[in-house]
């Protein structure tokens, strides 16, 4: 057996492309920089400014005002009401999501395209009619509604009712995520488990799950932000119900349509908040991902 | 382990990937499937594993009917392709994963893992590289994890992939060597899957070819290489010229050529034969009439064997000789010479017999 | 529908086939099929002329007009900045360039009640950006399309980038070498590569756009036949317990999302056996 080789084959070879760029291959500075100002001039206008209104508006009328609107008790309720949407529905949205994107990966089957498809459909779907599909399954006059009636039971105008929209419109982001992932990673590392005599939950556990762990958190990011801030679907089910069936972005519209213009944009300050944590745990993981 | 394969038939959709094959193999042997890329080899092997179900047929391993045991309760060891490393594990975690995840009744203790794992790096020098990732190893590092790996739950077969399929020349040659020291010692049988036939004949001590999911031949390398069933061992196994010609009265007439065939003394008809360029002799001067007239073309100088390409002048076909350099000194003979050239050993394959 | 392993894999040794395709169906089914057939279950109880009337009314017809057109005008402005955007990001150096780059998610992050209200104000006419305009920017067309850019812009920009970091560089070096300028190698070699990138980003954000409901309201002044969306003629049909006309107004909606998506598929499709027959 001679010495191994010490050549590191595989190893990622990383080229910064300004720093290697030839000569032949630059565009002009005056090119460069006008693109460049172009850019930002359009991102200042669309992102950056209406990011910056919301805390100077928030914080327009002092400190104690900010404090006074996110501390009132209809703020509160709705603070907690999107919690609990987000407890229920991220868990719920990330084991489908696995388990979607395991049938989907990990095996053939007919009808698979059209399986993909359904997951895709929430996209193509307005958030408003992502309500009212709801309201006419579980509204009064809708399918189930007599039945629902005579047991007692609520889930339009409820939360059930928000759960299930916000749930329609979230539910892809994981399995999105996940799907071109777990392709590209394919099936050998299972096979390879399996044939060490590992058993499928194992597999799962040990050698399927770090490989996805990154891509599954990015997806759970996703759908969490999408599900603090979800508003029109919640809006056409909930009721606007002050207090009980308000999330957040609805006690921010109830607000602003009342001219409370501070305390609007001071809850609006908190979701804006949770955005940019969002985007930075985001760009970590991106980060990570990139390392392994 | 022994292992016998029963009439396996397998079809992928409209696809045909094995049919009807049978095949023995003894306890030990280091055994190579040999052929070219949609021949079935690599799904016989994973049929083996139990990677992949069977149409029809049965595989059994020491007699014992084991077709719809699952790969878990085969004690096989498997050789990924690509190696399958887990790519998120150090190369010790990549060894050790086997025995950790049996069940807890079974599971070695901590300690004895790490024992055993230590032990298997040293066995594939890989001992100071415990704590690497795999994306930090070298092809043939990889490799030698991949195997460590497949050893550690102590299998009673060894099945491995193209084993040095996605490794470079020099690193190839090394692994071979290896491969064939370790069985050697361990002698646990093993069966590689391989399009190389040098790969085969170098390392295996029987090789099954394959084609179109049919078994072409089984043999020792020396017997399909020196003595191949059929047009396509003979094509698949080392470079050959083709002699199409017709059979005449015992003779394969192609151009100026006539050979004699006694063996198809009653044949009239096409034929092909298949002769090695090794088995092209060549004479500066023309010394009897069985030989035909011949150009060199191009002479390639490398090593020990000196190729010849040869334009025959009867008719507008090429022709590729080998010799040594001793013999190729002797003759004195350069790019643009006139030679005079006969098959010394020819094998006649009639082509309705064989589709090729 | 059926849904079986092929034979192929009839015997794989991956496990959990029928747990995963089992629960992935039952949740799809509650979630998805069993509500969205409402739509169709509700549309099929109406009679032909009621629902011709219903999504040909004059105030249905301007919202659709003024839903495609908005999102026509969006999806293109943020198909030309966004691949600007893409390419500054990736090839050039600039200070800053890393939050940058992070905010350009902010429209998937920023629920679009927030984004809706903040822009409302700045782009209102006594807002910081409004009150340099002598026509109005908020509480017109115009609002609309300013809300859609915001809600488009990371598709664009997020499905380009990709595209153009996997750019080999070998292929523009190969246009200079063969004399090309710098616009040449662009138009020639480089934005074919990236049309089909394009494409998609416009779709998704067009798509995005369609249904768009949350960021609009609040900047759009709802004023009927003028500046008022489809989505919101469908809450206020609900609203006032129309659930019949706010069913049609939303097959109208659903049909006109599928054939574009039906279309753009297509588009993809040649555009990619275009430029990418390998």
């Amino acid at each position: 057996m001679t010495k191994p080789i010490e050549v590191k084959q595989d190893a990622p070879i990383v080229i910064n492309r300004t720093a290697t760029k030839s000569y032949a291959l630059q565009e002009s500075a005056i090119v460069k920089w006008s693109l460049i100002t172009i850019s930002l001039l359009f991102l200042a206008l669309f992102l950056i400014l209406p990011l910056i209104t919301i805390f100077v508006t928030a914080l327009e009328k002092g400190w104690d005002t900010y404090v006074a609107s996110i501390t009132h008790p209809d703020a509160l309720a709705a603070i907690k009401l999107t919690l609990t949407v987000v407890l229920i529905v991220v868990p719920l949205n990330t084991i489908f999501g696995v388990a979607a994107a395991w049938v989907i990966t990990k095996f053939n089957f007919k009808g698979k395209n059209l399986l993909i498809t359904l997951i895709d459909l929430p996209f193509a779907v307005s958030p408003v009619i992502a309500g009212l599909i709801f309201i006419l399954l579980f509204g009064a006059q809708g399918l189930f509604g007599d039945w629902l009636f005579a047991n007692d039971i609520k889930i339009v105008f409820a939360l059930p009712g928000i759960l299930l929209a916000t749930i329609f419109v979230t539910f892809p982001f994981v399995a999105r995520e996940l799907i071109p992932l777990m392709q590209m990673q394919g099936v050998t590392e299972e096979e390879a488990s399996i044939s060490l005599g590992a058993s499928g939950f194992k597999t799962f556990w040990l050698v399927t799950l770090p490989n996805i762990k990154w891509g599954l958190l990015y997806g759970i990011i996703l759908c969490n932000a999408r599900t603090i801030g979800e508003f029109g679907a919640v809006s056409v089910v909930s009721g606007h119900i002050r207090g009980l069936t308000n999330t957040m972005p609805l006690h921010i519209e109830i607000l602003y349509n009342e001219y409370q213009f501070t305390a609007a944009f001071a809850v609006a300050s908190l979701m804006s908040i949770l955005a940019i944590i969002t985007i930075i745990i985001k760009n970590i993981i991106e980060w990570k991902a990139k390392e392994v | 382990m022994s292992i016998q394969v029963q009439n396996v038939s397998k079809r992928f959709g409209s696809f045909q990937a094995l049919s009807d094959i049978s095949i023995d193999i003894e306890s030990g042997e280091l055994i190579a499937l040999l052929g070219p890329s949609g021949s079935g080899k690599t799904t016989l092997l994973r049929i083996l594993a139990g990677l992949e179900g069977l149409d029809e047929g049965a595989i059994l391993f020491d007699g014992e009917n084991i077709t719809g045991v699952s790969p878990k309760e085969r004690k096989i060891g498997f050789v990924f392709q690509h190696y399958a490393l887990f790519r998120h594990m150090t190369v010790f975690d990549n060894v050790a994963y086997g025995l950790k995840v049996r069940p807890r009744k079974e599971r070695p203790s901590k300690a004895e893992i790490a024992k055993k794992v230590n032990e298997l790096l040293s066995l594939v020098k890989l001992d100071n590289l415990a704590d690497r990732y795999p994306s930090q190893l070298s092809g043939g590092q990889r490799q030698r994890v991949a195997l460590a790996r497949a050893l550690a739950v102590e299998p009673k077969v060894l099945l491995l992939d193209e084993p040095f399929g996605a490794l470079d020349a020099k690193v190839r040659k090394e692994l071979r060597r290896w491969l064939r020291k370790l069985h050697n010692e361990f002698h646990v049988t093993s069966i590689f899957v391989t399009h190389d036939q040098e790969e085969a004949l170098d390392v295996a001590n029987r090789i099954i070819v394959m084609n179109n999911g049919k078994i072409e031949q089984i043999g020792t390398p020396d017997e399909v290489y020196e003595n191949p069933k059929s047009p396509f061992v003979y094509d698949f196994l080392g470079n050959v010229n083709l002699f199409r010609g017709r059979l005449h009265n015992g003779k394969l007439t192609q151009g100026q050529f006539e050979i004699d065939v006694p063996t198809y003394l009653d044949s009239h008809e096409e034929a092909v034969g298949y002769v090695r360029p090794h088995d092209i002799h060549i004479e500066k001067v023309q010394t009897s009439n069985d030989t035909v007239a011949a150009t060199i073309v191009h002479i390639h100088l490398l090593g020990p064997v000196v190729q010849i390409e040869l334009k025959r002048d009867d008719i507008d076909e090429y022709l590729e000789a080998e010799v040594t350099k001793e013999h190729f000194n002797q003759l004195g003979i350069k790019k643009g010479d006139i030679v005079y050239i006969r098959p010394k050993q020819l094998k006649v394959f009639i082509p309705e017999d064989f589709s090729i | 529908m059926e849904l079986t392993l092929k034979k192929r894999n009839k015997k794989t040794i991956i496990p959990g086939f029928s747990l995963t395709l089992g629960y992935t169906m039952l949740y799809l089914s509650i979630i998805v099929i069993l509500p969205l057939s409402m739509i169709f279950f509700n549309t099929f109880s109406m009679s032909w002329s009621e629902f011709y009337e219903t999504i040909s009314h004059p105030r249905a017809v301007a919202s659709y007009k003024l839903t495609l057109g908005t999102s026509l005008g969006a999806g293109l402005i943020n198909v030309v900045f966004g691949t600007i955007i893409a390419w500054v990001l990736i090839r050039y150096e600039f200070p800053g360039k890393k939050i940058v780059d992070g905010l350009v998610d902010l429209p998937f992050a920023l629920p679009t009640a927030v984004a809706g209200i903040a822009l409302a104000t700045l782009y209102s006419p006594n807002g910081w950006v409004g009150q340099f305009f002598d026509f109005k920017i908020a509480y017109s067309p115009l609002g609309i399309i300013i809300a859609l850019t915001f809600i488009g812009l990371p598709f664009v920009v997020r499905t380009v980038q990709p595209v153009l970091q996997n750019l080999s560089s070998e292929v523009e070096e190969a246009s200079a070498s063969l004399g090309a300028n710098r616009i040449q190698t662009f138009t020639k070699v480089i934005f074919p590569e990236l049309l089909p990138a394009m494409i998609t980003g416009f779709s998704l954000a067009f798509a995005r756009s369609l249904g768009e409901y949350g960021s609009i309201v609040f900047i759009a002044g709802n004023i009927p036949m003028k500046t008022e969306i489809t989505p919101l003629i469908i809450m206020t049909k609900l609203e006032q317990y129309d659930y019949v006309g706010a069913t049609a107004i939303a097959t109208v909606m659903l049909i006109g999302s599928f054939l574009f998506l039906f279309i753009i598929n297509i588009i993809q499709w040649v555009t990619n056996r275009k430029f990418n027959q390998h």
